[in-house]
């Protein structure tokens, strides 16, 4: 092991120390599932005291607007509002609120085509980002990006990338250019563990650890690439471990654990902005429903996804605040009844978004377009 | 006025540009250091230092890409590619991050980016170093490209493309490096994109050549016009977007013309100017559109391979005399 990159005492429980762990497990018994989910709790309450009633509320509320608000695109696209694509963030909400709420507004983020979750945790508004989903002039991206190309220059949010791998040079060119321009900013660069195969992965953190640049790779690892596990596309499992290569520090994380996410986000953060220093953040992590909404889903055990289910990171946070007294049922009631609202309003605001103009067609192909021949 | 090199020429644009705008920076392999592989860069590092000029590793996919995330948010890259048989790696963030960029997102990021280097043949450089792949960037809706032919059509062009606020293809050649010309040495000398220049004024067929058969078409013109025969010769300048409405408006005039590059003839940039004059031109035309195009081949290594494969002054004086149905 590199000198600099051992990986840190992750949250993540005793047993599952790293990613294949949980891939090679038996089918596991009731009574386990429940210690698992049981041992999560406990070291969030650990930690609670870290943080004041108004962070983790705001936390549950977030992972409980994207859990709400993904449920709803899939009913949408069940019902043909939706067109093409749609990738859903269930069950890997902790992961885009945890770290997101570890950086400040100016810090930037880019991820992949699984865009919705990082961009309401950035703070677009679940209006702006159902019609664009619907393909409507009132989406963020005025219905030219769609599902996969969610943009929003004024809370830095950068994008909603489809070619697996393509943000990741993306977010290294980002972080060069805040340290080039003297700011202090970061950039956190989301992807899956799939894309690691991509060359573009080990282009960027070649350049990002060698100029010393502010970006934090935080790669979700859900297991599959669309249909292939990690085991059938990787001869090295232990994603963290890849740093090594590049003398560029780790972290191994348990991403069903919301505070896990945020704690390790927020060492990566300080590392960044002290000493322009990268990190690489393994964060693992599962998808409850396919890779897209066409996905049939038969290249995983039903016994898998109900263990995970044990370990959904909203209900596990909810639980651990309840029991903690943090928030009452009644609070969590009225917290599910906003969301709920919120979500409504979103789709209303997308049903009633008008399709884009025709003359749109051509707009925005270029930023200066010139008419030839004039001088 | 100045009697410069191309080289030269590029090197004040790059050093003009850099001092002005303190947002502009360069990076590629070999451009710091070693002052640049064909010395387009050279004394840039020395003047201006290694935060604006950048030695990269070999990782060209990589680098496009950083440069375009930069651009993303506010600075303005110039991308070298040592040839642009390379940027083949890149194309991925060129074409699906760089030309998209601004669309998808709804007009928020626009990328001023400028990927510049020497496409085209060299010297015996073979089948992967050889490759004029202008067609293919051109092909995109979101990209700019711009082929220069003279030294001051090389500065007041990458001035323009530096400033220019999209990504713009800027594709030189080799062996034009060292040809010499006259350059405005005014500070702020700009040539717009997007504007054609007639190399030669003529009466009896046009001649529309880009980078290295502009040479080739002028000293043609010379023996044609020894033969009786004028001819106008078009340099596009800009590939994208074209500036058709001057090679109509000589086709008109004159009523014959050929396109000559030295890129392969399928799909490539003499088809598409054809179409265009035929679409606009037809009735104008005494004779088809000729197109005189580089061999339909990988480059050659051997020397007389290679020179049978990228058209000539021979080729294109009996061009010209087909299409004034000559012998």
């Amino acid at each position: 092991m590199s000198k600099q990159s051992q990986p840190s005492n992750s949250r993540a429980t005793a047993d599952e120390q790293n990613s294949v762990a949980v891939i090679e497990a038996d089918a596991p018994e009731q009574a386990k599932l429940s210690a698992d989910r049981e041992a999560v709790k406990k070291g969030q309450k650990q930690h609670l005291a870290d943080y004041d009633r108004k962070t983790l509320v705001e936390l549950l509320r977030q992972m409980l607007l994207i859990r709400r608000f993904e449920e709803k695109s899939a009913e949408a696209y069940s019902m043909g509002k939706i067109g093409g694509f749609c990738h859903l963030y269930i069950g890997q909400e902790a992961v885009a609120v945890g770290a997101i709420s570890a950086i400040r507004k100016d810090d930037y983020v880019l991820t992949s085509y699984r865009d919705h979750g990082q961009a309401i945790a950035k703070g677009m508004s679940p209006d702006a980002v159902m019609a664009e989903l619907f393909g409507k002039a009132g989406g963020c991206s005025q219905g030219k990006g769609g599902s996969m190309h969610l943009f929003d220059k004024d809370i830095a949010f950068l994008g909603g990338h489809a070619i697996v791998g393509g943000q990741i040079p993306l977010a290294t060119g980002v972080a060069f250019a805040t340290k080039y321009q003297g700011t202090d900013q970061v950039t956190l660069c989301f992807f899956g563990e799939a894309a690691v195969n991509q060359g573009a992965f080990h282009e960027s953190f070649n350049m990002a650890q060698l100029w010393k640049l502010p970006c934090i790779y935080i790669c979700e690892n859900n297991q599959y690439g669309m249909g292939t596990s990690l085991q059938r596309a990787m001869s090295l499992h232990d994603i963290s471990q890849k740093a090594y290569a590049y003398e560029m520090a780790s972290e191994f994380v348990d991403g069903m654990d919301v505070l896990a996410v945020k704690e390790a986000t927020a060492r990566a953060v300080e590392r960044a902005r002290k000493d322009y220093l990268p990190t690489l953040i393994e964060v693992r992590t599962y998808r409850f429903m396919g890779h897209s909404m066409s996905d049939p889903g038969n290249y995983r055990t039903r016994a898998e996804i109900e263990k995970y289910q044990e370990r959904d990171p909203l209900k596990v946070f909810a639980a651990t605040l309840r029991e903690e007294k943090i928030i009452s049922d009644k609070d969590y009631e009225a917290m599910e009844k906003q969301v709920q609202a919120d979500v409504e309003h979103a789709l209303r605001f997308a049903e009633e978004s008008p399709l884009p103009a025709p003359e749109k067609l051509y707009t925005d192909v270029y930023a200066n377009p010139i008419e030839p021949g004039k001088s | 006025m100045a009697v410069i090199t191309m080289r030269e020429a590029l090197n004040q644009a790059l050093r003009e540009e850099m001092l002005r705008d303190e947002k502009v920076f360069l990076m590629g392999e070999e451009v710091a250091e070693y002052q640049g592989a064909y010395k387009v860069t050279k004394g840039l590092l020395q003047e201006l230092g290694p935060k604006r000029v950048i030695d990269t590793p070999i990782t060209e996919l990589g680098f496009a890409g950083l440069g375009v995330g930069a651009a993303m948010v506010g600075l303005r890259p110039i991308v070298e590619f040592m040839t642009f048989n390379f940027s083949i790696l890149a194309t991925d963030q060129i074409i699906n991050s760089a030309a998209k960029m601004l669309y998808m997102s709804g007009g928020q990021f626009k990328i001023p980016i400028v990927f510049r280097g020497p496409g085209g043949s060299a010297y015996q450089v073979s089948s992967q170093h050889s490759q004029a792949i202008e067609s293919w960037f051109a092909y995109f809706p979101g990209l700019k490209v711009v082929m220069p032919s003279t030294p001051a059509d090389a500065k007041g062009l990458l001035k323009s493309s530096i400033r220019d606020d999209d990504p713009v293809i800027f594709i030189e050649q080799e062996r034009m490096y060292g040809n010499k010309g006259e350059v405005p040495e005014d500070a702020n000398f700009t040539i717009p994109l997007g504007v054609a220049d007639i190399k030669r004024e003529g009466t009896d067929a046009t001649i529309v050549a880009r980078s290295l058969m502009v040479p080739v078409a002028l000293k043609a013109a010379e023996v044609l016009q020894e033969q009786g025969i004028s001819c106008e010769v078009i340099d596009p300048r800009t590939i994208r977007p074209l500036d058709i409405d001057t090679i109509v408006a000589s086709v008109k005039k004159t009523n014959r013309v050929i396109v000559a590059e030295e890129s392969h003839p399928f799909c490539g940039v003499a088809a598409e100017i054809s179409t265009q004059i035929m679409e606009r031109a037809f009735d104008y035309l005494d004779a088809p559109v000729k197109r005189l195009s580089g061999a339909d081949v990988p480059m050659p290594y051997a020397k007389n391979l290679e020179t049978l494969a990228i058209p000539a002054v021979d080729q294109v004086v009996a061009a010209v005399r087909e299409v004034a149905y000559l012998e």
